[in-house]
């Protein structure tokens, strides 16, 4: 490479490195254009100011793993299940104000979960409640043996339990009649409380969108002269005789409630119904003020660390060792640059990756700083010395940062938050690190070749 | 300076040998110390206004069934609380108990079902299973140029063998801590360990290079007076990067935070393991393997 290219290059490394300082952190560089813009008047923009995504151990939150329950569903229906569950807690999610929630479905060994991340919620506990209160609305069917189920019921009427055992098949009796069908609360458009025209007894009136009006007007048709039953949380809410197939998608709960019970029912069933049962396996929840201690603590961390580094590797290392920290600076701002723009999702594994790869970073330099100083031992000229260090040196990284980079590919498989934030940051870190040691370094000391500086042979070894 | 390190093999030999025998010791004694990852169960940490004593926690909380309670003080005011899996209603009910002796804020809450640490425990052994084959396949790769006079499968056998050396350690100190310290084995110290994995073989792999290198260069000179002067290039360079990583580290481990603070000692012990046992351990096996054989062979 000629000298004009290195500076070339290294202008593009600087200029790269000045806009990612910017994107990290604007306020200095926003500071100074409002004092420009007042002194002489212009009106120069800002730099645009993107904030770091945090997760919930950074700005507290809850998350909330739930089991699903597809007992009445038919295998291949499952995925649909599924994604109808989703929809439904992402609607009811919305409500709490959290920016992005995140509803997740997943499926390991044949249980399927719903996994709700919630991050600056203020107070998980009614976040947890809320979501608690969801209704399970199932329309169901009557089965094949309905009109025995009932007949038996009607036997066992009045009769003490010692006269019922002695009847035959009086087991009959204790079967639930009805069985699912497709129709549930994922299909739910609008709820309204109303009243019955004559009894003037309060009503839940369901409107179904069109795709549950189309199941409605099915279900009405196959079951007309017969009952549909209504179930909300697995208890029979009302059974009502189809008179005619019904379309339009509207249906009504009636009986058994008083107008508070029928007011939040609607209220709920509006907020989202669950097309099957979930129940709550497991959470975690960070208060804000634990999260931004951990934010504190993590940065301070961080800056020790990377002053610490910065000495030991001046002293150690001494002008090369001033360039492996310049590196060091640039690699730091790139990342935090690339964190925004990707964007990554901060978590305290995240930060701990980060900061560990920031160690590694230094390696790939110390390896390339102690083959040159070997070289330059042996008499050799700094840039043959260089050249040297940085060819032999080279398998080492790559080898290095390779076999890391498998093992947080593999860590991913875990698919736990914290592993995955560690591995995801610490892969990155690396791939830069690599970029910083080879690119960033390798420049700014070539840059040294045939000045006067060369010669002093002790700054460099 | 040049260090004759091959000369020293037995004394390392002892004692790699007795520390790697107080690791199983350890691990046989008090086995770990399984967090609520692996085995279900919900963790609270609370901060109290003014911290009561143990017994009156235990006391409180007796009605609430909770199974056996851990009680383990953090900080100046705060207190981490162990128990079964809770649901929301006896966690409310615990927070609002716990009110009751002194104003309380709570601070986080895990509960983790008992089908989910199944679970991780399978995960865990498959992803431990595939990690260490992958870095065989590395490592087999990485090494298959070399034949004499120990060949790249033998090099491979060898970084197993120290790979083997750096987790047994540090699983051993792990299993120390959580009896002594309450350390628990969790995600976060499995994730430690295989990221020890993966960042020690390069030590490892950095040694064998530089035998690599130098065999390459110098043929037929003595085995063992190659490994020395490898061994010689390599060591300020393996101290250093190995200062640079502890130095991150131990500033986690210092100011990051209660979370991070055994995860980061995990990795500290098991750098520090790995950086001796390449150095001290890997090679000199190298020698020995290598002179068993030249005996075998009669040479």
């Amino acid at each position: 490479m000629s000298k004009k290219k290195i500076f070339i290059t290294l202008g593009i490394i600087i200029l790269l490195a000045f806009l990612a300082v910017n994107l990290s952190y604007s306020g200095y560089f926003n500071l100074g254009v409002d004092f420009l813009n007042k002194k002489f008047s212009l009106n120069f923009p800002h730099f645009p100011e993107i904030p770091f995504k945090l997760g919930l151990d950074l700005q507290g939150g809850t998350r909330l793993v739930y089991e699903a329950d597809l007992l009445n569903i038919e295998k291949k229906d499952y995925d649909f299940a599924m994604q109808g569950l989703r929809d439904v807690i992402e609607r009811r999610v919305n409500l709490f104000g959290v920016q992005e929630p995140m509803v997740q479905t997943q499926e390991a060994g044949g249980v399927h979960r719903l996994a709700v991340e919630l991050a600056g919620i203020k107070d998980p506990a009614e976040a947890i409640r809320e979501i608690g209160k969801t209704p399970f609305l199932e329309f169901r069917e009557p089965k094949e043996n309905f009109e025995e189920i009932l007949k038996k019921r009607q036997e066992l009427v009045g009769k003490t339990e010692e006269e019922i055992t002695q009847i035959e098949n009086w087991q009959l009796a204790l079967e639930e009649p009805f069985q699912s069908t497709s129709l549930n609360g994922r299909y739910l458009k609008k709820t309204e409380i109303g009243f019955h025209p004559t009894t003037n007894e309060p009503l839940v009136l369901l409107q179904f969108n069109d795709e549950g009006a189309k199941i409605f007007k099915e279900l009405t048709a196959k079951w007309t002269g017969r009952p549909l039953a209504i179930y909300v949380d697995g208890i029979l809410m009302s059974a009502p005789k189809v008179e005619e197939e019904i379309s339009g998608g509207k249906a009504q709960i009636s009986g058994r409630f008083t107008i508070e019970e029928a007011k939040e029912l609607a209220r709920n069933l509006n907020a989202g119904a669950l097309p099957v049962p979930i129940k709550l396996i497991s959470q975690k929840t960070i208060e804000p003020i634990l999260g931004r201690i951990s934010l504190e603590q993590s940065l301070k961390a961080g800056i020790f660390g990377f002053v610490s580094i910065l000495i030991f590797m001046i002293l150690f290392y001494r002008i090369p060792g001033i360039f492996a920290s310049i590196s060091l600076l640039i690699y730091v701002v790139f990342l935090l640059a690339l964190f925004k723009l990707i964007p990554v999702t901060l978590t305290l594994a995240g930060i701990a990756g980060f900061l560990l790869s920031m160690g590694m970073a230094v390696d790939a330099n110390i390896l390339i700083f102690s083959r040159m100083r070997e070289e330059l031992g042996e008499k050799k000229g700094y840039l043959i010395s260089l050249e040297e260090g940085f060819r032999r040196a080279w398998p080492s990284i790559r080898d290095g940062n390779f076999t890391t980079i498998l093992v947080g590919l593999i860590l991913f498989g875990f698919g736990t938050s914290f592993v995955k934030g560690f591995a995801f940051t610490l892969i990155i870190g690396n791939l830069v690190g690599m970029f910083a040691a080879i690119f960033i370094t390798n420049n700014f000391l070539r840059c040294f070749a045939g000045t006067r500086l060369e010669n002093w042979k002790w700054l460099w070894k | 300076m040049h260090f004759n390190f091959i000369r020293y093999s037995k004394i390392y030999y002892i004692f790699s040998g007795l520390l790697a025998l107080t690791a199983i010791f350890c691990l046989l004694i008090f086995r770990l110390n399984f967090g609520i990852d692996f085995s279900g169960g919900s963790i609270l940490e609370v901060e109290f206004e003014k911290r009561p004593e143990n017994s009156v926690i235990q006391e409180k909380l007796k009605n609430l069934n909770l199974g056996e309670i851990i009680l383990q003080p953090a900080g100046d005011r705060g207190m981490i609380i162990r128990m079964k899996e809770v649901d929301e209603t006896t966690h409310q009910k615990i927070i609002s108990q716990l009110a009751e002796i002194s104003k309380t804020e709570e601070l986080q809450f895990e509960s983790i079902g008992p089908a989910i640490g199944k679970e991780l425990r399978q995960k865990t052994v498959i992803l431990i299973i595939i990690s260490l084959a992958a870095l065989l396949c590395y490592i087999a790769i990485a090494f298959r140029k070399l034949t004499w006079p120990v060949s790249g499968f033998e090099y491979g056998v060898i970084s197993i063998i120290a790979l083997f050396f750096d987790v047994l350690i540090t699983i051993g100190a792990i299993s120390l801590l959580g009896k002594f310290g309450n350390v628990q084995f969790n995600i976060m110290i499995i994730t430690a360990l295989l990221t020890i994995l993966g960042y020690t073989i390069n030590d490892k792999v950095v040694v064998f290079d530089r035998v690599r290198e130098n065999l390459l260069k110098t043929r037929g000179e003595d085995f063992t007076n190659l490994l020395n002067q490898s061994l010689n290039q390599i060591f300020i360079r393996s101290i250093s990067t190995g200062t640079c990583a502890l130095l991150v580290l131990f500033s986690i481990f210092f100011f990051g935070g209660e979370t991070l603070k055994y995860f980061s000692l995990t990795l500290i012990i098991g750098i520090i393991v790995g950086t001796y046992s390449s150095l001290f351990l890997a090679s000199p096996l190298l020698v020995n393997l290598k002179n068993r054989k030249g005996k075998r062979i009669g040479k």
